[in-house]
């Protein structure tokens, strides 16, 4: 169904191979072509719908570190889908790859949600900030080692923190993660709890600070 | 004839038309009977702060339909949803601007705790950066339960000694 722009891609691009998926076809291709793949792919393929723009970490000490992932959809071939993936370049730590920025336009906001959760500077880019986290924030949370309930920083809005005393802190798990039990006992006592009760965000856990610090 | 009530003294055969009351009372009368909300919405549960608005619970039975975009007019902040750690100094600003004597009701369990959300997001409680008078539980609280917030509310303000405060203000 699809080999037909598979196998003109494959004929331009000889450094395109076939990538792993359970649906849509995918092909990797080197960072320095997935410029040229894409606009072949929008100007002669008829790809000419930017799906999203994603990332992929696949952890520290991993070479490549990171993958960029862009979905295409044509809108006028039907069922025509297709993602590029390329390893991005740079240093573990400050991974980069090229903007499409100047192919579609609404890769742009994309591109930013990208860098912000991930770090990934795209090239070209005409306004990379971060659109999700605000600007200043110290880390990118879709990181492999970035943990789920945060890191402690500074709140945003310095006049806000001195008046308020407050920060932005690792969320309380409260003996969590919150499981559910089954079998044979009433509704209220199948509800979702922690798994440890002996402490709150009020009450430390042992050899802790509580996490909670109520200005009186 | 004097009335049992200790907010106001009515005695007809003294004077027809005259009504003795405390300045205290008097003034949370007015205070509690034209709570203006400032709608926080910020998520979810600002869909049900709509209901509340709307004809079938209708707050404007309890004085406080009357939701305020500017913080110079409202009297009471209703925080209605998750809070992020990039919106906390906006709501804490804005709170900032309400004319004092005001109030906050943080509705929901997002806003009153972080509820689901224990992540690096989200800020855990808005009582980290505003003081709060009633919280609501519920994901989302039904809007009766807001209606309840509300009463609770007026009924803390009806305590408050307002004559003092103005007067030591
Ligand atoms: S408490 Fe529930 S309904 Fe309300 S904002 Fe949070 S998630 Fe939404």
């Amino acid at each position: 169904m699809s080999a037909e722009f598979l196998a003109a891609l494959r004929s331009r691009f000889p450094q395109a191979v076939d990538r792993a998926s359970a649906d849509h076809p995918a092909v990797n291709v080197p960072l320095a072509e997935v410029g040229a793949v894409l606009k072949f792919l929008r100007d002669e393929q008829a790809f000419d719908l930017l799906m999203d723009v994603t990332a992929i970490d696949w952890a520290e000490g991993a070479n490549p570190r990171f993958t960029v992932v862009y979905h295409l959809l044509s809108t006028t071939r039907a069922g025509s889908y297709i993602r590029v993936a390329a390893p991005c370049g740079g240093m573990d730590e400050a991974p980069v790859a090229p903007s499409v920025t100047g192919l579609w336009p609404g890769a742009n906001w994309h591109e930013r949600e990208c860098y912000d959760m991930f770090g990934i500077r795209f090239e070209g880019h005409p306004d990379l900030r971060r659109i999700l986290m605000w600007d200043g924030y110290p880390y990118h949370p879709l990181r492999k080692e970035f943990p789920l309930a945060g890191i402690e920083t500074a709140l945003p809005g310095a006049d806000v923190a001195e008046e308020t005393g407050t920060q932005v802190v690792a969320a309380p798990m409260a003996g969590g993660p919150f499981v559910a039990s089954s079998g044979e006992m009433n509704l209220s006592e199948a509800e979702p709890r922690a798994k440890d009760e002996s402490w709150s965000d009020r009450v430390a856990q042992p050899g802790q600070t509580p996490l909670r610090q109520v200005k009186e | 004839m004097v009335s049992a009530s200790t907010d106001y003294g009515y005695d007809s055969k003294v004077e027809g038309g005259v009504i003795v009351s405390r300045a205290d009372a008097a003034i949370n009368w007015i205070r509690t009977n034209s709570m203006w909300p400032m709608p926080m919405g910020l998520a979810c549960c600002a869909i049900e702060l709509m209901a509340v608005g709307g004809a079938r619970f209708d707050i404007a039975r309890f004085g406080a339909e009357v939701m305020r975009f500017s913080p110079r007019q409202s009297d009471c902040m209703i925080v209605a949803g998750t809070v992020t750690y990039k919106m906390a100094p906006q709501v804490r600003r804005i709170y900032d601007q309400m004319a004092a004597p005001k109030w906050v009701i943080a509705m929901g369990a997002c806003a009153s705790s972080g509820g689901m959300y224990r992540s690096y997001a989200t800020l855990q409680g808005v009582d980290r950066i505003v003081p709060v008078d009633v919280y609501v539980s519920g994901c989302p609280p039904r809007p009766e339960a807001l209606l309840d917030a509300l009463m609770k509310l007026q009924a803390k303000v009806r305590r408050e000694p307002a004559a003092r405060r103005l007067l030591s203000a």
